[in-house]
């Protein structure tokens, strides 16, 4: 696309962002990213005007996670800019594209510290995939459009494009590239035909294979491919956090989540297994628990699109490197004729994976005081809300209930900081799900803690008709450190109560934000108030729920410990029968 | 130093060895920052990186020795490639390719050692730049062994002042292989 029309590179940035299919963007204006401000106001592009840079991130991300498009979000210079970082290195470690675009200082003025100069492309450097300095007008449209390219193409991350004022000023011709060639950047999308025979035949002698899913099959859109592969193999299926939605949890073949807080049958099955079907994985430490110790006897197959993750934690015995429904698409057949040759009898593994899953339930109690048991009402939100539901988590407690007490059956109906762990990520990345997904109902769950560092994007969410729905989990504390204060600090509870069933008062300050807010205290008007909540759509709606503060997260692989050392509940480990230790 | 996960299973016994990496860039501000800064976010520590212009005014090449082991070298390369600006990662071996350091180095000398050490710059086939009353300041060009070897033999007349360059290094033969294109 040519233009030889004369125009602003701020007209050119908008005129870019159009032919990157941009529908929405969220940001703030300020001086540096003014000029670009006058075009976008008669842009087609709805700018949604948040309360906080760092919405305007989690915004983009939670835009792009819901639909699996480029989130967009712009700010000024300086603060604006590093307000952004978070959201950033959060969207970067979850693999979830977006674009930033922030205003810079004129280019005559950078490096003399002037005023709202900040080097953000120097600062994003180590948490984004990419991060441009365009200081000349006719730059702008094609840094956008290689920007877009490298957020969105192979393992997907977030790109920074920092503007010079002078340059938005300039006038300049619109050059927008028809295709994107750059010499260092050329993923791979297909996996070696002999990697792939490789990979088949280790199926087709195991045992006792695991399929170990990661967010990469989200990511992917394999989901078809992961369910056919699944059920040709018959092996047990365990989704990890970043995975939640990518095989159905009501699947029989799905064992739950493995990790830190995962289902006794996933770990163990994880650890006694032969082999490792790992796709879209990464082996993080919250999954592996004790690296040394994690699936000792299991040789490893690894699919991922990033060839730097392939033995990066974990020796793989086969590395295939390429887009994952490709190769998976590719491994059904080779596993097919694999199978025709031999198929392993694997069925006395699979009766021991599911005796684990019907052993060790996932489970809470009700608190014997009376109060409100967290779960329970995550649980119902899920029940009554459904699996067409999109369910955005902060960080903490509520996430990990949120990922084990609700059903996931689609992808992209899962919503939360994996990687990063950023608290606050909650409000406005459902925020963004809800802009991304008008007609689906997006619950935000949330913690009291994570709700009081982002819950200013309300106000944009009443202002802009966009109505999420937000359980704040409250149990007046910073829950999962002081779970760990009384598992690991022998019950001192340094700088984690919060207070927050006195102040501040959530429903009140719900109500000053335009939104409904609602409180509930009694486990028998659980439901009622959920139903009251799903009724409201013409606003948002918070609903300030008051449980129980001592209920903790269960199973639990305490950090840097083996995952053979999984607690039920606490200081209970599973009771095994002598066979299996 | 290992860049492997510090509590990895180790399959077999690896032995750290010394790199020579030839990384062919984009000229283009901010990529050596990239460079250095992926080195120390992810833990891997640099003997000596040199980095010039090339035949093509496009392109800057590096040339990045660091000691690690295999595992942790595919790392390193992999991790690199991700950079956008990287354009291909050659590991250079010093068999067949030829690897240079600069020294420059100021020798206390006096009547009676002068000599000796203009002898030993003559059998190094180094070059003295510069000579002051109770000083003279040698150049020398060559592989680290050379340049070692040179100032073990200086360092009993007094070293005052010294600076070496990083390695540059090229293959021999006709056109270097690169390790990320053979990887496509």
């Amino acid at each position: 696309m040519s233009d030889t029309t004369k125009m602003t590179g701020a007209s050119s940035l908008v005129k870019a962002l159009e032919a990157s299919g941009v529908d929405v963007m969220f940001g703030i204006p300020g001086g540096a990213i003014l000029p670009a401000y006058d075009p976008i106001f008669d842009s087609k592009i709805r700018h949604i005007l948040v309360r906080h840079e760092q919405g305007a991130g989690h915004a983009a991300t939670g835009y792009a996670q819901a639909t699996g498009r480029v989130g967009v979000c712009i700010a000024t210079s300086g603060p604006g800019a590093t307000n952004l970082v978070t959201p950033l290195a959060d969207a970067q470690m979850d693999s979830v594209p977006i674009v930033a675009i922030t205003g810079q200082v004129a280019s005559g003025a950078i490096g003399t510290d002037a005023f709202q100069e900040a080097d953000i492309r120097g600062i994003t450097m180590p948490v984004t995939k990419h991060s441009f300095l365009v200081t000349r007008a006719e730059d702008i449209a094609r840094s956008v459009a290689e920007a877009f390219h490298i957020a969105s193409t192979g393992r997907p991350g977030a790109v920074l494009v920092d503007i010079a004022k002078d340059a938005l000023q300039m006038q300049t011709e619109f050059n927008f590239p028809k295709s994107i060639e750059l010499g260092g950047y050329n993923p791979k999308l297909e996996a070696p035909a002999e990697a792939i025979r490789d990979a088949a035949a280790l199926i087709a002698q195991s045992k006792a294979p695991v399929l170990y899913i990661g967010g990469g099959a989200i990511k992917a859109g394999a989901h078809k491919e992961l369910l056919k592969l699944a059920e040709l193999t018959g092996a047990p299926v365990v989704t990890t956090l970043m995975a939640r939605g990518a095989f159905p949890d009501s699947h029989p073949q799905h064992l739950g989540m493995p990790g830190m807080h995962g289902t006794v049958a996933a770990v163990t099955a994880l650890q006694k297994a032969d082999l490792l079907i790992t796709l879209g994985a990464r082996f993080d430490d919250r999954v592996t628990g004790k690296l040394s110790t994690f699936a000792p006897d299991a040789k490893i197959i690894h699919a991922d699109i990033d060839p730097a993750e392939i033995g990066k934690n974990r020796r793989a015995d086969v590395g295939l490197v390429g887009d994952l429904k490709l190769t998976i698409e590719a491994l059904i057949p080779a596993l097919k004729s694999e199978f025709k040759k031999n198929q392993p009898d694997i069925s006395a593994w699979l009766s021991q994976a599911y005796g684990w899953r019907t052993r060790f339930p996932l489970g809470y109690d009700h608190p014997t005081d009376g109060s409100v048991s967290p779960q329970y009402v995550i649980e119902r939100i899920g029940k009554m809300s459904g699996p067409d539901a999109i369910y955005v988590a902060g960080v903490g407690q509520h996430q990990m209930w949120a990922s084990q007490f609700i059903s996931y059956e689609k992808p992209r109906t899962w919503l939360n900081s994996g990687g990063l762990g950023t608290m606050g990520y909650a409000v406005p990345a459902a925020m963004g799900a809800k802009v991304g997904a008008p007609d689906t109902t997006v619950w935000a769950i949330d913690g009291d803690g994570c709700f009081q560092m982002t819950n200013q994007e309300l106000v944009t969410c009443a202002l802009n008709n966009i109505p999420i729905k937000v359980a704040v989990i409250n149990n007046e504390s910073l829950g999962m450190v002081r779970q760990w204060q009384t598992l690991f600090y022998n019950e001192r509870y340094s700088n984690t109560e919060l207070h927050s069933k006195r102040i501040p008062d959530f429903a009140k300050l719900a109500d000053a934000m335009g939104c409904v807010g609602l409180t509930c205290d009694s486990t028998k008007d659980v439901d009622k108030i959920i139903a009251q909540a799903m009724e409201i759509n013409d606003r948002p709606v918070v609903v300030d729920f008051s449980v129980h503060r001592d209920a903790m997260v269960w199973p639990m692989v305490a950090a840097g410990t083996s995952n053979d050392d999984i607690v039920n509940a606490r200081s209970l480990a599973p009771i095994w029968d002598s066979q299996e230790l | 130093m290992t860049q492997s996960h510090p509590d990895a299973p180790s399959s077999s016994v690896s032995f750290s060895k010394t790199r020579t990496l030839s990384v062919l860039v984009e000229n283009s501000p901010g990529v050596l920052a990239r460079v250095s800064s992926l080195f120390s976010r992810r833990g891997y520590n640099i003997d000596s990186l040199a980095v010039g212009p090339t035949e093509n005014p496009d392109f800057s090449r590096m040339t990045i020795v660091i000691n690690v082991e295999d595992h942790a070298l595919e790392q390193v390369i992999a991790q690199l490639d991700k950079l956008i600006n990287v354009i291909s990662i050659t590991e250079l071996d010093p068999v067949i390719s030829v690897q240079r350091e600069l020294l420059l180095v100021k020798v206390s000398t006096d009547e009676k050692t002068r000599s000796q050490v203009l002898e030993t710059v003559q059998l190094f086939r180094a070059k003295v730049v510069d000579v002051a009353q109770d000083a003279v300041t040698i150049e020398a060009t060559g592989n680290t062994e050379k340049i070692s070897a040179l100032l073990r033999v200086l360092e009993p007349y007094g070293i005052l002042e010294l600076i070496q360059s990083g390695l540059v290094a090229m293959s021999r033969g006709l056109k270097p292989g690169s390790i990320s294109e053979d990887k496509r």
